[in-house]
């Protein structure tokens, strides 16, 4: 019987390799998976590479992460907030590896991964910085910029609703990165604040297929992390 | 001469957007284009960050915060709306399926290319978010922005000298003091703040404009 629903966060996390490089879903405060980065914390692996959209809030969740010293380098298209302020730190003090990303080719190259695809042209961020030292080539008439793929060792992902065979569903704006970083990762582990029997989710609704997730942790519903945005931070 | 306000920007931006078109309206000052729609104008707001039928922010105590805009602020959605992974939402700028994106800026060069996501300081965290996606990827892709700076200097600039968004995507540019089309044929001042004289936005601007009001 195909179980792949995991006891608690710290079996699911157990081996989680020195050097990895980890996608953490989750956009403003929609999708954050934050029971699987504090088990991450708790769990110890270091010179991790993470990929996230953002760089982390406040002290909890990823920047509670990346305080702890264990992230090498990120990947991400939105560093800066009005509370990124570990990150900040971090970064200036030289500690930590930016790759800045524009946002779709970040989603394309998370998907590119998924999906098998070796590389692709795209117009986003031709002739700026961002492309500088990239393969260039004009494609009827349109210029293109070369990008590969984001490849990831683990991604922690937080879904609304999953069956034993890690069929998912999310919840309104949360289900942003996580749909694509489970395809693009070798291991895919989801938190859920809802399991139901097979068949309990509508087929024609599953958003994840369980072929892109491996381990499926039920976590308490809890509301979603409501403060430390203004509302000019992006 | 009374400049436009922000809300009169906003207004005028609103007027020009056409029944049935898909919007992506940036952080900032073109966010506040959705609230000078008309309501009998059918008009879906797409967000970065998986939303297409976005609708107005909730009344206070309503909010979800897993329903949220690109700025992170807590927005509703209007009944045929739905919900898209992130690929999806970006296909819809890269691909051309969005008509129309507003977006603010630093600086708009005569040829179109945009500046809107860094100032190029050294010691700033650069932060580029969907700008660059959002700049190449709608059909037509309008600039909402001051005509000047704080310190008077013209936005609209031959070349941009702050890092570039985009190469010739701006096709349209609302400032406080005109609407200016960019055009292979030079830049076509279409509409002009009351009182006004051309010859005066003509010397307050860095690229030479053409009257086509």
């Amino acid at each position: 019987m195909i179980n792949k629903i995991y006891p608690s966060v710290a079996a699911a996390l157990a081996d989680v390799q020195d050097g990895a490089t980890v996608m953490i879903g989750g956009f403003g405060t929609a999708g954050i998976p934050t029971y699987l980065i504090d088990g991450l914390i708790a769990q110890g692996a270091k010179d991790l590479t993470i990929v996230n959209n953002n760089a982390g809030n406040g002290n909890t969740g990823l920047a509670a992460l990346l305080k702890t010293g264990r992230v090498r380098k990120i990947i991400c298209s939105f560093p800066r907030q009005v509370d990124s302020y570990v990150f900040d730190e971090l970064y200036r003090s030289g500690r930590i590896e930016l790759e800045l990303v524009p946002q779709g080719n970040l989603a394309e190259r998370i998907r590119a991964a998924g999906a098998g695809i070796g590389a692709f042209y795209t117009p986003t961020g031709y002739g700026t910085t961002l492309a500088e030292g990239k393969e260039t080539r004009v494609i009827d008439g349109r210029p293109y910029v070369l990008e590969y793929p984001i490849h990831a060792d683990l991604a922690l992902i937080k879904a609304e609703r999953a069956d034993r065979w890690g069929n998912l569903t999310y919840r309104m704006t949360a289900r942003n990165f996580g749909p694509i970083m489970a395809m693009a990762a070798k291991c895919t582990v989801v938190e859920v604040p809802e399991i139901v029997e097979l068949g309990g989710i509508d087929p024609e609704a599953v958003v994840t297929p369980g072929i892109f997730v491996h381990r499926v942790v039920q976590v308490e519903r809890t509301a979603t992390q409501a403060g430390g945005f203004r509302k000019e931070a992006a | 001469m009374q400049k436009w306000t922000r809300d009169q920007m906003a207004a005028r931006v609103a007027r020009d957007i056409p029944e049935g078109a898909y919007v992506n309206l940036g952080i900032g000052l073109p966010t506040m284009v959705a609230n000078h729609l008309p309501a009998d104008r059918e008009v879906i707001l797409h967000s970065e960050n998986g939303v297409l039928g976005m609708g107005p922010a909730p009344a206070p105590g309503q909010e979800d915060y897993d329903l949220i805009n690109a700025g992170k602020q807590p927005v509703t959605l209007r009944p045929g709306g739905c919900f898209f992974h992130h690929a999806d939402s970006f296909a819809m700028m890269r691909g051309g399926h969005l008509d129309v994106c507003v977006l603010g800026a630093f600086q708009v060069s005569a040829g179109g290319d945009l500046a809107n996501w860094h100032t190029g300081a050294p010691d700033a965290i650069p932060a580029v978010g969907g700008a660059m996606d959002l700049a190449i990827g709608a059909k037509k892709t309008w600039v909402m922005m001051e005509h000047l700076t704080k310190g008077g200097e013209s936005k609209l600039v031959e070349r941009c000298t702050y890092p570039l968004t985009g190469i010739g995507c701006v096709s349209r540019v609302y400032t406080d003091l005109a609407v200016i089309d960019l055009t292979p044929e030079g830049a076509r001042v279409i509409d002009l703040v009351e009182g006004l004289p051309f010859d005066e936005l003509q010397r307050l601007t860095a690229i030479p404009l053409v009257d086509a009001r």
